[in-house]
C-alpha cells in the first residue's frame, strides 16, 4: 500500500524552459578558497563518475575517485556503441529541446519527472561542444562538419556516434579531463577498489568503506559529500549486456543505510542481442540498436519453418516490425521490440538452433547502398557478430534476441541529483534516473555526461553553502563500526565453506529473474519469484563455497559479495513489479493490456514513483510515493503505430 | 551441434608478486568449441573450486573486446592466436582438440606481476596524466561545429584513438616498449585542431614519464601492431617521433 510520505523531488515552479536557469540563480554558491576545504568523493569512473570528478575538481573542490577496474577509463560506460542524442537540430529536420524532452517523457512511458527531463533535453547541446574540444573523434561528413543518425524512438536524426565505439570516446573523454586534474593535484585516484559501505554520521554521508582488491584491506575514506556513480544493477540477472563487473553494491550499501530505492522494476531490454548458445555462456553482447536503421527484422510466417533464410521467399516473411508499427517500423522503441520478438518466438515462429530469435537481415541494405556503406558504418559490429558467432552477418542474416540491458530504477534523487541521505548524490545509471519506464536509445551516455558534468557542480556547492558539516575522521566511532561490520560480513561469506559456487547460485537467481521479472510479469509469476528468490538466499548463505581467504585478489570473494546483494535487490525488483498494477514502459505486466497486446498505464493508481525503504527486514521493505505531476504534457497511450 | 573438445592449459600461478612462479598444467574435457577461451578460464575455476584449490585469477569486465581489461600471453602471444583480437574474443574453436595451450600474465618491468594472469598496468594511467588530454575546462567549450574537421582527418584521429590501453603492445615487444600505446595518444590529439596548443608540451611530457616508468625503446620490431587489438598502426610511432624532434627544436 503507498504510504503517503513527503518525498520532496525540488523540482522548481514556474516555465518549463526557465526552470534550470532560475533554480541555478537560486544556489548558493561557495567561494573559490572554500572550496578547497571540502572534500568529494567520487565513487565510479564512468561518464558520470569521470565527468564529475574532472568537473569538480576543476572547480577547486578535493575529489577522491574510485573503481574497480585497474584503470578508470575501463568503467563500463567503454562498451556503449550506438550514440548520444543532442538536440542540437544540425540536421534542420525539425528536432528541439522540446521534441528531445516530449521523446523522452513519452519514451518513458509518463513516469518521468518533467522538469528534470526537460533539463536534460536542454544540457544535451552542451555536452557535445565540452565533447569535442576534449577532442573525442565523433563521425563527420565531408564537410567536416558532425554526422548524426537516427535511433530508436525518434522520427528526427539527433544521435551524434562515433563509428560503434560512442561510449569508448566519450569516456576516453571524461577520463583524459579527469587525469588532467590528477596532474593538477586535485583528484587522488583509487583504482581496484570496492566500496562495500556508506559511512552516515549525524544524518549526514560523510564516508565510506572500501575494500582494496589487491591486498584485501579494508580502508576508511572520509569526505564532505559522496557522489555515487556506481551504474546500473542488471547483472542481477546474470545473462546481460553488462561488464562483469558492473554491480549493485554501492547503491544497494547505501540503501541499506537509508537511501530510498526508486522503481527497482524498472529493467529494460534491448531487443537486438546475440542470443544464448550454450550454458557455459557468462555474458551476452549486444548488437547496438544503429543497426535497426538499416537491418530488417523477420522471421517466417509458418511456425517451426527450419529452412535456412535465403531459401525463404519474401511472401513466406514476416516483417513483424515494420506490420505492426508502421510509422517507426524497424525503429519502434525497446520495449515495444522486445515484447514484439518475445511473441513471435512464443508463436513458435523463432529462428535458429533454440528457436527463441529472429533474423536482422541487412541483404536490402547491401543491395540498394552497397557493401562499402555497411561496412563504414556498422563494420566493427559486425565483425564482432562475426567473431562471437563464427557467422558472416555480410552474407547470412543476423541472428538476435532480447536481453537485459539497463536499469531504470535506481537510488531515489531529488532535482539536485541527492539522495533521501543528505550528502549522498547519486549520478548516472546509479539513480533512477530520467528515463521513467523505459529508456530511449542514445540517452544514458546523454544523462551520464549531464548529471557529471553540468548539474551536480552546481548543485553540491549548494548543498555545502547550506550545511554545517561537523569536522570528522577516520577515528569516529561511525567509521570502527562500519568496518567491523563488513569485516565480519566478508568473514561469514568465507566461513559458509558449502558446495555450491558463486556462479552457480548466481546463474540460478539470473534465471529466477529472467523467468518471472523479465520481459512480460504476471502476478502468480511474481509470487513465485519471491518465493524462489528468498530460497536460494538461504541456499546462497548455506551453501555457498568460496576459496581462498579475505587477505588477497580473491575474485571469487568480490563477486559473492556482488551476488548477495543482487539475492537481496532481486526480492525487492518482483516485490516492486508486483505491486505495480499496471504496465508501462518495460514493466510490462500481462494482466493490464490492451486487446492487441499494447501496455495499459493506470495513471489514476501508478502516476508516482515508486520508493522503498529498507526496514530491516528484506521482505518487508516499506513503500513510499512520490506523485509524478504532468504541467506540459498530458500522457496519452504511447502509440508507435 | 559442434563437436565437443578437451583442452589443457599450462597456466601460470603465481600467489602475489613477492612469491616466485611457476606453470602448472590442468585438463579441461568436453568443452564446446563455441566457448570463449575466458569462459574456458571459468569452467577451470569451477573445477578447481570444487577440488578445493584456488582458482586462476585473471582480469576481465565487457568480455567483448573494447575495455582492455583482459589480456595475456596465449602461446606466447599477447591475447592469443587469432590477430586483431583481445584475450576476450579468442574462441576454443581457434585451437586445436586435445592441444595444450600456455597461458602467462604480460612480461614487462613496468608491468609487474600482481597474481596469476593479473598484471600492474598503472603505469599507463600515468602516462595519460602526464598530457594525454586536451585542457578544456567544463563549460568552456564553443559550439562543436565551430571548428569543421575534414572527415580524413577525423578518421585517422580516430583509427589512433582507438586504443585500448590493454597493454598487448609492451608484452609484444622484445624491448617492453610502450611506444603504441603512447604514440596512438599523441596521434589522436596531435592530428586534431582542438590538441593543437599542448602539442609540445604533451610530446615532451609524455616521453619523458614513459621512459620513467621503465619501459624500453621503439627498435622497430613492429610486434606491437601484430597483436594490436585495434589495429593500431606503427605510422604513429613514426609520427611521435616527428613530432618529439619537433618539441625538442621548439622549445
Ligand atoms: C553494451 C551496451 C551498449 C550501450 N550503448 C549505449 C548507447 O549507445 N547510448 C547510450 O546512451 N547508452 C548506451 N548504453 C548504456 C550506457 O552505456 C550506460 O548506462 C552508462 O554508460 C552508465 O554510465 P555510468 O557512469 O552511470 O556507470 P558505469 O559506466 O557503469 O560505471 C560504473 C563505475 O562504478 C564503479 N563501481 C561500481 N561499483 C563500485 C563499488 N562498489 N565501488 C567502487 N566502484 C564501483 C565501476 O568501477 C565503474 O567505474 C549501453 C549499455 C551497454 C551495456
Ligand atoms: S574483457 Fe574487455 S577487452 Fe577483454
Amino acid at each position: 500500500m503507498a504510504v503517503a510520505m513527503k518525498l520532496d523531488s525540488k523540482a522548481p515552479g514556474g516555465p518549463l524552459e526557465s526552470k534550470w536557469t532560475r533554480h541555478k540563480n537560486q544556489l548558493k554558491l561557495v567561494s573559490p578558497t572554500n572550496k578547497r576545504k571540502y572534500t568529494i568523493l567520487v565513487v565510479g569512473t564512468g561518464l558520470a563518475g569521470a565527468s564529475a570528478a574532472a568537473s569538480l575538481a576543476e572547480l577547486g573542490y578535493n575529489v577522491k575517485a574510485f573503481c574497480i577496474q585497474d584503470s578508470p577509463r575501463r568503467a563500463h560506460s567503454i562498451a556503449a556503441q550506438g550514440g548520444i542524442n543532442a538536440a542540437k537540430n544540425y540536421k534542420n529536420d525539425g528536432d528541439s529541446v522540446w521534441r528531445l524532452f516530449y521523446d523522452t517523457i513519452k519514451g518513458g512511458d509518463y513516469r518521468a519527472r518533467e522538469a528534470n527531463v526537460y533539463r536534460l533535453a536542454e544540457l544535451s547541446v552542451n555536452i557535445i561542444d565540452q565533447c569535442v574540444a576534449q577532442g573525442v573523434p565523433f563521425a563527420r561528413e565531408y564537410g567536416g562538419l558532425l554526422d548524426t543518425r537516427s535511433f530508436g524512438g525518434a522520427l528526427v536524426e539527433r544521435t551524434f556516434y562515433a563509428r560503434g565505439q560512442t561510449g569508448q570516446q566519450l569516456l576516453l573523454g571524461a577520463y583524459s579531463a579527469m587525469m588532467r586534474q590528477v596532474d593538477a593535484g586535485r583528484v587522488a585516484l583509487y583504482p581496484r577498489r570496492e566500496m562495500l559501505d556508506l559511512v552516515v554520521i549525524n544524518g549526514q554521508a560523510r564516508g565510506i568503506v572500501c575494500r582494496n582488491l589487491i591486498t584485501g584491506e579494508l580502508e576508511p575514506y572520509v569526505g564532505d559529500a559522496v557522489v555515487l556513480c556506481t551504474g546500473g544493477y542488471g547483472n542481477a540477472y546474470f545473462l546481460a549486456t553488462y561488464a562483469k563487473n558492473s554491480n549493485a553494491t554501492a547503491i544497494w550499501r547505501c540503501h541499506k543505510r537509508g537511501a530510498l530505492f526508486a522503481n527497482p522494476c524498472f529493467t529494460q531490454i534491448h531487443p537486438t542481442c546475440i542470443p544464448v548458445t550454450g550454458d557455459y555462456q557468462s555474458k551476452l553482447t549486444l548488437m547496438s540498436e544503429s543497426l535497426r536503421n538499416d537491418g530488417r527484422v523477420w522471421v517466417p510466417k509458418k511456425k517451426g519453418d527450419t529452412r535456412p533464410p535465403n531459401e525463404i521467399p519474401e511472401d513466406e516473411r514476416d516483417y513483424f516490425l515494420e506490420r505492426k508499427y508502421p510509422s517507426y517500423g524497424n525503429l519502434a522503441p525497446r520495449d515495444i521490440a522486445s515484447r514484439a520478438v518475445k511473441a513471435v518466438c512464443d508463436e513458435g515462429r523463432g529462428v535458429g538452433a533454440s528457436g527463441r530469435a529472429v533474423y536482422l537481415d541487412f541483404s536490402d541494405t547491401i543491395r540498394e547502398k552497397g557493401i562499402d556503406y555497411i561496412k563504414e558504418q556498422y563494420g566493427n559490429l559486425f565483425e564482432m557478430y562475426q567473431h562471437i558467432t563464427g557467422e558472416d552477418p555480410y552474407k547470412v542474416p543476423m541472428r538476435i534476441y532480447p536481453a537485459i540491458h539497463y536499469t531504470m530504477g535506481g537510488l531515489w534523487v531529488d532535482y539536485n541529483l541527492m539522495s533521501t541521505i543528505p550528502g549522498l548524490f547519486v549520478l548516472g545509471e546509479a539513480n533512477f534516473s530520467d528515463h521513467g519506464a523505459n529508456r530511449l536509445g542514445a540517452s544514458a551516455l546523454m544523462q551520464g555526461l549531464a548529471d557529471g558534468y553540468f548539474i551536480i557542480p552546481y548543485t553540491i556547492g549548494d548543498y555545502f553553502a547550506n550545511t554545517t558539516l561537523p569536522k570528522v575522521t577516520t577515528d569516529h566511532s561511525a567509521f570502527k563500526d562500519s568496518l567491523a561490520e563488513v569485516h565480519q560480513w566478508l568473514t561469514k561469506l568465507l566461513s559458509i565453506q558449502g558446495e555450491k559456487t558463486v556462479l552457480e547460485l548466481h546463474r540460478e537467481l539470473g534465471m529466477i529473474l529472467w523467468d518471472y521479472v523479465g520481459m512480460a510479469r504476471n502476478a502468480q509469476g511474481l509470487q513465485t519469484a519471491i518465493e524462489k528468490i528468498r530460497k536460494l538466499r538461504e541456499e546462497f548463505w548455506n551453501n555457498l563455497r568460496i576459496p581462498g581467504d579475505a587477505n588477497m585478489l580473491n575474485k571469487n570473494l568480490e563477486m559473492a559479495g556482488r551476488v548477495a546483494d543482487f539475492m537481496e535487490l532481486g526480492e525487492l525488483m518482483a516485490i516492486d513489479a508486483l505491486h505495480r498494477e499496471e504496465s508501462c514502459g518495460a514493466h510490462f505486466r500481462e494482466e493490464y493490456q490492451t486487446p492487441d497486446g499494447e501496455a495499459l498505464r493506470n495513471d489514476e493508481r501508478f502516476c508516482y514513483v515508486a520508493a522503498w525503504e529498507y526496514t530491516g527486514d528484506i521482505s518487508k521493505p516499506e513503500l513510499h510515493t512520490e506523485p509524478l505531476q504532468f504541467e506540459f504534457v498530458t500522457p496519452t497511450v504511447r502509440s508507435y503505430k | 551441434m559442434s563437436k565437443k573438445m578437451t583442452l589443457h592449459l599450462r597456466v601460470w600461478r603465481q600467489p602475489n608478486a613477492r612469491t616466485p612462479g611457476a606453470f602448472v598444467t590442468y585438463t579441461v574435457k568436453d568443452v564446446s568449441p563455441d566457448m570463449s577461451l575466458l569462459e574456458l578460464l571459468d569452467v577451470l575455476n569451477e573445477q578447481l573450486i570444487k577440488q578445493g584449490e584456488l582458482p586462476v585469477e585473471f582480469d576481465s569486465d565487457c568480455r567483448e573486446g573494447i575495455c582492455g581489461t583482459c589480456g595475456f600471453l596465449v602461446n606466447g602471444v599477447a591475447h592469443g592466436p587469432k590477430r586483431g583480437r583481445t584475450a576476450c574474443q579468442q574462441y576454443v574453436r581457434d585451437f586445436k582438440d586435445g592441444e595444450t595451450v600456455t597461458l602467462e600474465p604480460f612480461r614487462a618491468k613496468a608491468f609487474p606481476v600482481i597474481k596469476d594472469l593479473v598484471v600492474d598496468r598503472s603505469a599507463f594511467d600515468r602516462i595519460i596524466a602526464a598530457g594525454g588530454y586536451i585542457s578544456v575546462n567544463t563549460g568552456s567549450a564553443p559550439d562543436a561545429n565551430s571548428i569543421p574537421i575534414p572527415k580524413d582527418i577525423a578518421e585517422q584521429a580516430f583509427d589512433a584513438a582507438a586504443c585500448i590501453g590493454c597493454g598487448a603492445c609492451v608484452a609484444a615487444c622484445p624491448n617492453a616498449s610502450a611506444s603504441l600505446f603512447v604514440s596512438a595518444k599523441i596521434a589522436h590529439l596531435a592530428l586534431l585542431p582542438q590538441g593543437q596548443p599542448e602539442r609540445i608540451r604533451r610530446v615532451l611530457r609524455m616521453v619523458e614519464q614513459m621512459d620513467r616508468e621503465g619501459f624500453g625503446d621503439c627498435s622497430n620490431h613492429g610486434e606491437c601492431e601484430a597483436v594490436c587489438p585495434k589495429s593500431i598502426s606503427i605510422k604513429t610511432i613514426a609520427l611521435m617521433r616527428r613530432e618529439y624532434l619537433r618539441a625538442l627544436w621548439s622549445r
